[in-house]
């Protein structure tokens, strides 16, 4: 194998899952482009953007491949409605320390900024939008991963080889839109009060 | 040994990692905080933020995940002469050419769609290539160390330098396209 052989043949392999994951990736940005109102009302947001988005690939990315590596093991059968309690406890613990991260991330974000002397939103403010974000993106997220990894193994796809580029382009833009929904429903609330 | 199936199992194994993680985005989005006012005002710089940071994670985490499996196959060696990994090198620095052209014609027309375009569709990809090429280099740097001190270290490289090199990429991209937007706009 000449060096152009094996660079051609991991640029073929990788070429299709990057540009999924661009799609979703150009569309977050959009989202991201239409909050600008929002990261002025709630300086320090922007910082936790990364963070957010991250976690989101993290924990879901670890989800779905736990799930894959489980039913090639035979330990999950491929179906929801069984109520499998293996998969009852991974789904809740993906939840549980997505919800923990982002937690985390906000209190991070608001000490540094903090120390540094920068503007920054009050902390409930900053834990608010990043449990309430997180909720709804990860409870959107562990669906679509759930239902993708099942619904690749019965066609006999390895999900192994799904659960990347499905997590990033699906966490990316769901992340986004999310996090736009809760700083939307945070700002409401905190206005009214 | 496997983790048993159970929140406090999966917990315990995952949560330090993640929480370490999620401190090393936060030193991103501590850079991103830095430009914030030209982020604002340049909606298409904004646009460009996830997919750069995305698209960076991703190229490393495929050629973490390429060498590793060559790794565990006994045809890699540390050696910049060796094909599989001068070629995977190669790859991801002609995917980098290859995509963020379009990444940046893509924020440019977005940005345009949703009617807050301030920046030509050059300069939005000329940073976006810039920030492509200079990341792509940082990731075959970052990945082949990753993975060369996992070996040293006897560690399994699929455990630890899948997510190691995708947040640290993460960063890089965030500099990266700082440095760009220094430059160019």
């Amino acid at each position: 194998m000449t060096v152009r052989d094996a660079a051609w043949s991991a640029y073929r392999e990788a070429l299709p899952a990057l540009v999924a994951s661009l799609v979703g990736g150009l569309l977050a940005g959009l989202v991201l482009g239409g909050m600008r109102a929002e990261l002025r009302e709630f300086p320090g947001l922007l910082v936790l953007v990364p963070a957010l988005l991250a976690t989101r690939g993290n924990v879901y990315g670890s989800l779905g491949a736990r799930i894959s590596t489980a039913l090639h093991q035979g330990l999950v059968e491929p179906r929801v409605s069984a109520g499998d309690e293996r998969l009852r406890a991974a789904v809740a613990a993906a939840l549980a320390n997505g919800l923990l991260a982002s937690s985390f991330a906000a209190v991070a974000t608001f000490g540094v900024l903090r120390v540094l002397g920068g503007p920054v939103a009050p902390l409930p403010v900053l834990v608010a939008i990043a449990v309430l974000s997180g909720l709804l993106s990860g409870a959107t997220l562990a669906a679509v991963v759930v239902t993708a990894v099942f619904a690749g193994y019965r066609r006999g796809r390895d999900p192994d080889t799904l659960v990347g580029p499905l997590v990033t382009t699906t966490g990316d833009v769901f992340g986004m839109l999310f996090l736009l929904v809760a700083a939307r429903a945070v700002l409401a609330a905190t206005g009214v009060v | 040994m496997a983790t048993a199936w159970t929140v406090r199992a999966i917990s315990r194994a995952t949560l330090p990692v993640l929480l370490g993680l999620t401190l090393v985005e936060v030193g991103s989005g501590l850079v991103l905080g830095r430009f914030e006012a030209q982020l604002l005002r340049y909606p298409a710089l904004l646009t460009l933020v996830p997919v750069t940071i995305g698209t960076a994670g991703n190229l490393g985490s495929i050629l973490a995940a390429r060498l590793s499996t060559a790794f565990h196959l006994g045809t890699l060696s540390f050696d910049p002469g060796d094909e599989a990994l001068a070629g995977n090198a190669v790859a991801t620095v002609a995917l980098s050419v290859t995509l963020f052209p379009v990444v940046g014609i893509g924020a440019w027309a977005l940005t345009g769609l949703a009617g807050g375009v301030r920046l030509s569709a050059g300069t939005v990809v000329t940073v976006a290539v810039a920030s492509g090429v200079g990341l792509a280099l940082l990731a075959v740097v970052v990945t082949v160390t990753v993975t060369y001190v996992a070996y040293r270290l006897e560690l399994d490289p699929d455990d630890v330098v899948i997510p190691v090199v995708t947040n640290v990429c993460d960063v890089l991209g965030v500099v990266v396209l700082f440095a760009a937007v220094q430059v160019v706009v």
